[in-house]
């Protein structure tokens, strides 16, 4: 494996495997009753956080701790974009503190890169702008993999707002290095206008695909976009692209339904199928923490694993 | 006045003769000539004096990104014997007041002719036009008016800016940017930018834009002039208004005949460095064959630097937040070496006309872009065409360093420059 992880493009099919085996291996941790391991001891893990996202943070801290590395919060909101040199300051205030990785969460794409060139520890994207958050890519292949097994072969269709989603952009190369096929749904305004050269289909049209797919993955919608006039209306939208238990009835029956959260209920996903056995929403979370263990671990290099699960 | 002679220099690479200059003019062109000094320029070539249509010159206002003194110092080791100052400084340059103080802080400097550019609006603000008039009357004589940095995008204004100009021979220097196109923009919208996550920045912006203006310098009869082109469109619109006769002239810069936008994402300094966010972006190959293509059939006029000076901490950031642009002066001749001469597009006579005569010619400049003949002014720029070496900055006179160039191998130096006869670079160095 690299040094970091940036992009979803870093991991080799062989890297991506070994993660989710290793989150499998994790994942038991879980279920003891004392959920720590000595790993990553003394090492020390900086959350470094420019924007807000709760979810993403707590995940990463809880992952750490578990393998009991030390961990700082640094949260940076509000000095990103505005005041420029703020990154590179941070970057030496780590490195004075001997971090040995770095998980940044940032407003601008590219920034994670930016910090890999500035500090010597591990660097771990954790969403960067409309670039990638290639964890989350990683815990949605696990979640994947969990209910349907192997995924080569698998047909993962994703809605939405793919212009301005990170998770959607490491979504796509993660899968694809994995073997699935992956057929990306929207409104023309929200996909990229080379989209065509990414590894993946790309249909305007929700309905004819639903029957083929094995997961619907349902991405949040923002609602400032209506202003920006990349759709009409909430409505015209989420007759169109949203899932409701009428499209849900066109998958098959072992088809799963996921979505990053936070969602938007009754824009994109209907309450009901949010809530549904079809969905993995509420996994996909309690798999984050596995899967960024994982990562840590690896990163890291801490020792092996097979001596400590017993 | 003493004399100078320039022995064996090769006129626009030519064959090798010598160059008498007596009071600031080219006096005599033959072979054995002597003088009360020598300059030996056996193997060098000789162009007339670089002049650049498209300078940022940074003061007044951003003096620790470059000033008038540091900026003409960098022009002159490029080999330019006169420069366009962009009026998008701190005051911007939208008065007499600002010209001339431009104008003299370039007189007073003496390392080349400075020659202000006007804003087009006030403030830059796009509202109302600037006191163009009492511009052209200063003693800066402004004849080339500019809102560089932000296009004139309202289309009446942009018509009565080109009709008003018409009054003193002056040309509207459009930076194609249509905004609501470009909103957010921060690269070239393509394969790279959809995969970096960047806003994309349109090519149909900037060629929509000067699309629009052509049609209404046509309809006004008035002289338009499109600032550094960068997409294969722009290129295929300015080559149809040429076709219809229509009075409009185009720049290119270096990095835009050389650099391609794959650059952002994947370069010997990583991927996402600012270094390579300039506006407008750097775009494909394709575009770049395309702007090489027309440079060299005479559809795009001139070579421009866009010099835009920026200190370290405006570009050692993250890529948002990265102010655009990169210095040019001191490698523009280079990049135009590799790009167009050592690609056989261009003879040095070709160069010469690219990166002199017409870019005079454009701004009215008199005393510049005129042959090395008995008789002219002797602005004169020599050339080792021969060597090749690594771009360096650290030696650079600009006081900013975001060249693109650092550490690429690049063919060619500036040996000597002279305005009016007198030495502002010898041997590689300021005189
Ligand atoms: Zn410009």
């Amino acid at each position: 494996m690299k040094r970091h992880l940036i992009s979803a493009a870093d991991l080799s099919r062989d890297d991506a495997l070994l993660i989710l085996d290793t989150a499998d291996e994790l994942a038991k941790i879980s279920e003891r009753s004392i959920k720590k391991l000595p790993t990553l001891r003394g090492r020390t893990v900086v959350n470094l956080f420019f924007e807000d996202s709760t979810r993403t943070r707590i995940s990463f801290e809880a992952a750490a701790k578990r393998l009991s590395a030390d961990v700082i919060n640094f949260s940076a909101k509000g000095s990103s974009v505005s005041k420029g040199e703020s990154l590179k300051d941070t970057a030496l205030t780590l490195e004075a503190m001997g971090a040995d990785a770095v998980v940044i969460r940032h407003g601008a794409s590219g920034a994670p890169h930016r910090l890999a060139g500035w500090v010597r520890g591990s660097v771990v994207n954790a969403g960067d702008g409309t670039h990638e958050h290639p964890t989350q890519a990683l815990l949605d292949a696990f979640t994947m993999r969990r209910r349907l097994g192997p995924l080569d072969g698998r047909r993962v269709t994703i809605v939405g707002d793919v212009l301005h989603s990170r998770v959607a952009r490491s979504n796509v190369l993660l899968l694809s290095t994995l073997g699935a096929e992956v057929t990306l749904v929207a409104p023309p305004t929200l996909l990229p206008v080379t989209v065509d050269s990414w590894p993946c289909e790309v249909s305007y049209d929700l309905d004819t695909v639903l029957p083929k797919s094995d997961v619907v993955m349902m991405l949040r919608v923002q609602r400032e976009r209506m202003n920006a006039a990349f759709f009409p209306t909430e409505r015209e939208y989420s007759r169109r692209y949203g899932l409701d238990r009428d499209r849900v009835a066109k998958m098959h029956d072992d088809a799963i339904v996921m979505h990053p959260g936070p969602m938007n209920r009754g824009m994109e996903i209907a309450a009901e199928v949010a809530d549904s056995p079809r969905s993995t929403i509420v996994e996909q979370v309690a798999n984050g923490v596995t899967t960024r263990m994982a990562v840590l671990y690896l990163l890291l290099g801490g020792a092996d694993l097979g001596g400590e699960i017993q | 006045m003493t004399s100078i002679v320039i022995k064996g220099a090769r006129i626009l690479g030519g064959e090798p003769a010598d160059i008498l200059i007596r009071d600031g003019v080219v006096a005599e062109i033959g072979q054995g000539l002597s003088g009360d000094e020598t300059v030996d320029a056996r193997g060098l070539i000789a162009l007339p004096g670089l002049v650049d249509l498209h300078t940022h010159l940074r003061e007044p206002g951003r003096e620790d990104a470059e000033t008038v003194a540091t900026g003409t110092r960098a022009a002159a080791l490029g080999g330019y014997t006169a420069v366009h100052a962009m009026a998008n400084t701190e005051p911007v340059a939208d008065t007499a007041g600002v010209v001339e103080q431009v104008w003299r802080l370039g007189q007073e400097a003496g390392h080349c002719d400075v020659r202000p550019v006007g804003a087009v609006t006030v403030g830059l603000a796009g509202e109302r036009l600037a006191e163009l008039g009492a511009m052209a009357d200063s003693a800066a004589r402004v004849r080339v008016f500019s809102d560089d940095g932000k296009c004139v995008s309202d289309a009446v204004l942009m018509r009565r800016a080109l009709e008003y100009v018409k009054a003193f021979d002056g040309v509207v220097a459009q930076h194609a940017q249509e905004p609501r196109l470009t909103a957010g923009a921060q690269m070239n919208e393509g394969a790279v930018s959809g995969r970096l996550g960047l806003t994309g920045w349109p090519a149909v912006a900037e060629e929509a834009i000067i699309a629009r203006d052509c049609l209404l310098a046509a309809h006004v009869g008035s002289r338009l002039h499109v600032c550094h082109l960068s997409t294969a469109g722009s290129v295929e619109i300015v080559r149809w208004a040429k076709s219809k006769g229509w009075n409009v002239t185009a720049e290119v810069t270096p990095h835009h005949l050389l650099l391609t936008d794959d650059l952002v994402e994947d370069s010997p300094v990583g991927s996402y460095n600012p270094i390579y966010k300039v506006n407008p972006p750097l775009r494909t190959r394709a575009d770049v064959e395309a702007l090489r293509e027309a440079l060299a059939d005479g559809t795009i006029d001139c070579v421009a630097t866009d010099h835009a000076p920026h200190p370290v901490e405006d570009k050692e950031t993250e890529w948002a937040a990265a102010a655009m642009g990169m210095i040019g002066l001191e490698t523009a001749l280079s990049v135009v070496q590799e790009a167009m001469v050592e690609t056989g597009l261009l003879d040095w006579a070709g160069v010469a006309e690219r990166m002199s005569c017409a870019p005079a010619r454009i701004g009215r400049l008199e005393g510049h872009g005129r042959p090395i003949e008995v008789g002219a002014p002797a602005n004169i720029t020599l050339y080792d065409a021969a060597v090749r070496a690594e771009v360096d900055p650290a030696g650079y006179a600009s006081k900013s360093r975001n060249t693109p160039y650092e550490g690429r191998t690049l063919p060619g130096r500036v040996v000597a420059t002279f305005l009016r006869g007198r030495p502002t670079v010898l041997d590689g160095k300021l005189a």
